[in-house]
């Protein structure tokens, strides 16, 4: 703000009456190419911005955000899984000297040097250069935490099934049951069936039901026999009830897609 | 017409050299990808920056019909995503957006790494960048909670023991994010909305604006 004797200001305010250039700065006096963050550079940041968000709507069109089905605290099967740049914190848990009577070192001593580093970085690597040559110990660092952190992400994502893990847990939806107790399988579906297919046959430790592909025959067979890790004999009954319980399987399916 | 808003705005209130410290600087030749191709690895801040304000809009959206309580936070997300308008995209945007901030935000430190470019006089603008990253995380831990389906439910609980273990305040620390010692809740999740919508959100703006002014007051730093 100007001081002095001699301003005119705009009435009682501290503005000042006389008018500043609205001629934005000519740059040619500066180094190189340099030119006009306004508005020359800003619309060709606009042009990057733009085809960043035509890719990034693309990814978000593609892959539909998932939701999986209501928390169920009961649900002591469910295998948890953090976010992925979560992960590399997650497996660095399951090692043994970041575990059990370690586990300190796993939370805090490990991710504590290592984000305490990243923040006061600037002092540890003080010196004058800033060219990667120079200042080898600061760039080995960061390599080495990078491909650590890299590392323990991928064998951590690695050993996820997230097909079945997204097929297992799909949401069901709310308030309304597609599945009919009074349907004559039912009773079969619930002595044989629901402890690993589930209650509204959304899986469980078995596929979901819903939306199978299996005939009816088929199903009659898997019942009895078996497929791949169900093991056979899951079903005992008569062959009446074997049709039934098949009937209701493919019933129960094609409410549900409706 | 819109000159004279213009001067009748400017003589009460003097906007120009206001809009002059933000707009009118000069962009020198080595970040310019227009001049240098390799000049892209600038471009990481900003696009970080842009999908921030993606978050920040699409999170305003799905507040409208977000419900913070457990009986209704899943199925809210659940009508979200099958019945209302283009709900879909906007939450995808929010979902992807928060995986696709971290891998941008990863992106800008490597390139001011490895430039050196935190060095003197930038070290407290790295130090409030790094704040930034953490704030970042925070806000990725706490948004995975609120749809509030067995993967956030899970992993919360997960996160939850985790810092239980911090030894003399690890108790303390859960029971303040989780609102009880023992139960993952309705009480965690209307913390955690608080913490993803306010506190956090809060703590990112002010962290930007100083990032932001750092570097207008100290200007890019010079090529290698």
């Amino acid at each position: 703000m100007h001081k002095g004797k001699g301003m005119k200001f705009v009435g009682d305010s501290r503005i000042s009456a006389e008018k500043t250039s609205k001629i934005p700065k000519d740059y040619s006096e500066y180094p190189g190419r340099t030119e006009a963050f306004w508005p020359n550079f800003l619309l060709k940041e606009w042009l990057a911005g733009a085809v960043f968000l035509v890719g990034f709507l693309c990814l978000v069109l593609a892959h539909p955000s998932p939701l999986e089905g209501m928390a169920d605290p009961t649900d002591a099967a469910y295998i948890p899984l953090p976010d992925w740049y979560f992960l590399f914190l997650y497996e660095l848990l399951k090692y043994q000297f970041a575990s059990g009577d370690w586990i300190i070192l796993g939370i805090l001593v490990i991710p504590g040097i290592a984000f305490g580093a990243l923040l006061i970085a600037p002092f540890l690597d003080n010196g004058p250069g800033r060219r990667p040559r120079q200042r080898p110990v600061a760039v080995g660092m960061m390599l080495l935490a990078l491909v650590s952190c890299i590392w323990l992400t991928y064998t951590s994502a690695a050993h996820v099934d997230w097909e079945t893990r997204a097929e297992q847990n799909k949401p069901i939806p709310p308030g309304e049951s597609v599945v009919d107790q009074d349907h004559p399988g039912f009773a079969a579906y619930e002595n044989s069936c629901l402890s690993c297919h589930g209650g509204e046959l959304e899986g469980g430790a078995g596929p979901a039901l819903v939306g199978t592909e299996h005939t009816k025959e088929e199903i009659m067979d898997i019942a009895v026999n078996g497929i791949g890790a169900m093991p056979a004999d899951q079903f005992q009954g008569t062959d009446e009830e074997l049709e039934q319980l098949a009937d209701f399987i493919i019933e129960t399916s094609e409410a549900a897609g409706e | 017409m819109l000159q004279k808003i213009y001067d009748w705005i400017d003589d009460r209130i003097d906007i120009t050299p206001i809009w002059r410290d933000i707009a009118d600087h000069e962009v020198p030749e080595h970040v310019n990808p227009a001049h240098h191709f390799s000049a892209f690895v600038y471009c990481f801040g900003g696009l970080t920056f842009f999908v921030v304000v993606i978050q920040i809009l699409s999170g305003m959206f799905l507040t409208m019909y977000y419900v913070p309580d457990i009986e209704n936070a899943w199925q809210s997300v659940y009508y979200l995503q099958t019945e209302v308008a283009h709900a879909q995209i906007v939450r995808g945007m929010h979902h992807w957006g928060a995986s696709v901030v971290i891998v941008m935000l990863l992106l800008h430190t490597l390139r001011v790494f490895f430039q050196g470019a935190y060095k003197k006089p930038r070290e407290l603008n790295w130090m409030v960048g790094v704040l930034i990253f953490f704030v970042m995380l925070g806000l990725g831990f706490t948004g995975y909670l609120l749809p509030w389906d067995n993967k956030a439910y899970f992993a919360t609980q997960v996160g939850l023991e985790i810092a239980e273990q911090v030894p003399f305040i690890g108790e303390a620390l859960k029971t303040l994010l989780a609102g009880d010692a023992t139960i993952v809740g309705a009480q965690t999740l209307t913390r955690f909305f608080a913490i993803h919508v306010f506190f956090l959100p809060g703590a990112l703006f002010a962290l930007l604006a100083i990032h932001f002014i750092l570097i207008r007051r100290q200007g890019i730093s010079g090529p290698l």
